[in-house]
């Protein structure tokens, strides 16, 4: 390990107290004492942003009023959820939601593997390195940058798409007023953004693997995809089992940056581009139905909590069966 | 150039050492160079069209190659720069400033909390983990927000939001306890206070863990766009990115009103400007990942961010 290497060899002069009794001892209170001050800034900072937003998921349930604040307006139980589920709008969103994120995880995992695979095949050039860096880029763009460069590609009057599509003599398309191809535009959208960040961990874990594996695989006559197929692909199932079951706990949360500025916020495309995220974001901020909004909100959380434990609950079974430490917790 | 030698990419790792150059390898390498040059391709196009012509890029339509060169689009912003100046100075201030207390924070959190004899180390660590499973979302943000802590339309409602990463502190826990204990131990010895270690041992030994979360904190920050949808009103605090999305708006709606046979009043930036802004507000953020790439490449592999 690098630390060890510039750690000066020092002999060990003491030893600390260990065993359940350390708690007890005098010199460590001080030590504790100035530990804690240190962790304040940061604690304070989560209890308030982190633990005291909780109670905020009492708006669910009463008729929230500005004036009368979170605690003194009336209680109304689950009527906000029945006003909730009986709106189309709140199932249209949360079907998208599923469905869009369902083929961003799918699509996404076969990309970023292959993605993955052939920068593993030559890791060793000097150009891997560029390679890397440009195919990680796009994470690093913000999405109204990323909306700028989609309506340069989709403009109907300028737009990159729409010209090329008048050189090949197909009749050039409304994009922005056409919901049939959004799915596909935001996956690859998402794509774009998304599978430099994943391929680049599956990498990682891809260059871990032994390579006397490869070498003995070799010997035997073994081609590339033979390689990728049985030995590649079995180690890294377990850490592509865990990305996509934490994808999953996560599948009713949409990307705001995506659906809010890639679409330019079009109302004629809601149909297909209007998920949980946006369509919490417009009741709170645009409508102001903030009670319908607090509805919502605590659906997708609640939910997604529950996604969550179970998923990690999946992976600890994996986890035992394999004796590998990979749960989230 | 041998294997040993790229060796830093991913310290620790084995390199494969497969060095065959046959058809196979050439694919590859077209390949991954063409789904490099496909995310760049974007980015290209939004550079050459900020430098064409206002009326041939409405003629033409947008282009990689600037159908006719020109720098008007951005003499026209720098004749009024001050809009994206402040613009500017406010992504600026909060970049650094949100950089430093955030990486603070996060360093003075994650210290402690790998130290084995810290009696709360094991509640406060649970009480960072738990963060992470359970997300109350937009709506409770907000009402704390902007009926508690009353911030929208102050520079602090920017500052505030993304100082601390649950993740970040985690990594930097596990970064801090693989730090050899007798280092610590031998400092105490010289009567060296629980500051001083941590300031003059801990914080220099960590250092590339700390670049790699300084780095995704700044970009962060200066990426940040939605903290301003929520909270900002005012235009004096725009941020950079911001501003683009109302500039994107404003369009927007202006073009909505001459379909409708009104003619707006007000004087919006031409597309071209609009796609110069666009290389403005990126242009820091690239060079700074550009520059520290193998910072982030090694963040990805540390687990920095998800």
């Amino acid at each position: 390990m690098q630390v060890a290497q510039t750690a000066p060899n020092f002999r060990r002069p003491y030893v600390t107290p260990t065993g359940w009794r350390r708690q007890m001892k005098f010199h460590l209170i001080g030590r504790n004492l100035v530990w804690f001050t240190m962790t304040l800034p940061a604690l304070i900072w989560i209890i308030v942003f982190k633990y005291l937003t909780l109670a905020g998921v009492w708006i669910a349930f009463i008729d929230y009023k500005v004036r009368t604040g979170l605690f003194a307006s009336q209680f109304v139980g689950l009527k906000n959820f029945e006003f909730l589920f009986s709106t189309d709008t709140a199932m249209r969103a949360t079907r998208n939601t599923i469905l869009l994120n369902a083929m961003f995880i799918s699509v996404g995992l076969v990309v970023s593997l292959s993605v993955a695979w052939l920068l593993f095949e030559i890791y060793a050039s000097r150009f891997t390195r560029y390679y890397q860096t440009l195919i990680l880029l796009p994470r690093f763009i913000s999405w109204v940058v990323v909306s700028y460069f989609v309506y340069a590609l989709l403009a109907a009057d300028t737009g990159v798409v729409n010209s090329v599509l008048k050189q090949v003599g197909i009749a050039p398309l409304s994009w922005y007023r056409t919901t049939e191809p959004w799915p596909f535009i935001l996956l690859a959208v998402s794509l774009w953004h998304g599978v430099g960040l994943s391929s680049l961990i599956y990498l990682s874990g891809m260059i871990a693997i032994d390579t006397q594996l490869y070498e003995a695989a070799r010997i035997d006559g073994a081609s590339r995809w033979q390689q990728f197929r049985y030995i590649t692909f079995p180690i890294l199932l377990p850490l592509v089992i865990i990305n996509m079951l934490l994808a999953l706990a996560y599948v009713l949360n949409a990307d705001f940056g995506l659906f809010f500025q890639v679409t330019r916020d079009q109302q004629l495309l809601y149909p297909v581009t209007d998920v949980l995220d946006t369509y919490i974001y417009r009741s709170l901020i645009v409508t102001k139905t903030i009670s319908m909004a607090g509805a919502a909100q605590f659906y997708q959380s609640f939910v997604g909590f529950i996604l969550v434990i179970v998923a990690n609950a999946v992976v600890r079974r994996i986890e035992r069966s394999r004796n590998e430490s990979l749960a989230l917790f | 150039m041998t294997v040993a030698s790229r060796a830093d990419t991913f310290t620790g790792f084995r390199m494969p050492s497969r060095r065959r150059f046959d058809a196979a390898t050439v694919v590859v390498h077209i390949a991954v160079a063409g789904l490099a040059m496909l995310c760049l391709f974007p980015l290209l196009l939004v550079l050459a069209s900020s430098f064409t012509d206002e009326i041939a890029l409405a003629r033409n339509g947008y282009s990689i190659i600037p159908s006719k060169f020109s720098v008007e689009a951005y003499v026209a912003i720098f004749n009024k720069p001050a809009v994206i100046l402040r613009a500017y100075a406010v992504t600026t201030g909060i970049t650094l400033v949100g950089t430093v207390l955030g990486v603070s924070m996060i360093a003075l959190l994650a210290y402690p909390l790998s130290r084995r004899d810290f009696i709360l180390r094991t509640p406060i660590s649970f009480m960072v983990f738990f963060t992470m499973l359970f997300n109350g979302g937009l709506v409770p943000y907000y009402i704390l927000m902007t009926q508690y802590l009353n911030v929208q339309n102050t520079i602090l409602a920017l500052l505030l939001p993304h100082l601390v990463g649950a993740y970040y502190v985690l990594i930097l826990r596990t970064y801090f306890s693989g730090l050899p204990d007798e280092l610590f131990e031998a400092a105490r010895v010289d009567g060296a206070g629980e500051w001083t270690i941590f300031w003059q041992i801990a914080v220099p030994l960590a250092r590339p863990a700390l670049a790699t979360i300084a780095l995704f904190i700044a970009l962060n920050y200066w990426n940040d766009w939605t903290t301003a949808l929520y909270f900002i009103r005012s235009p004096d605090l725009y941020p950079l990115q911001y501003l683009l999305y109302i500039i994107q708006s404003n369009a927007q709606a202006m073009a909505l009103q001459e379909q409708v046979g009104q003619i707006g009043t007000q004087k919006l930036p031409t597309e071209t400007a609009r796609m110069a802004m666009a290389v403005l507000a990126t242009g820091p953020a690239s060079v700074l990942f550009l520059f520290f790439q193998k910072y982030l490449v090694r963040g990805v592999t540390l687990g920095a961010f998800k």
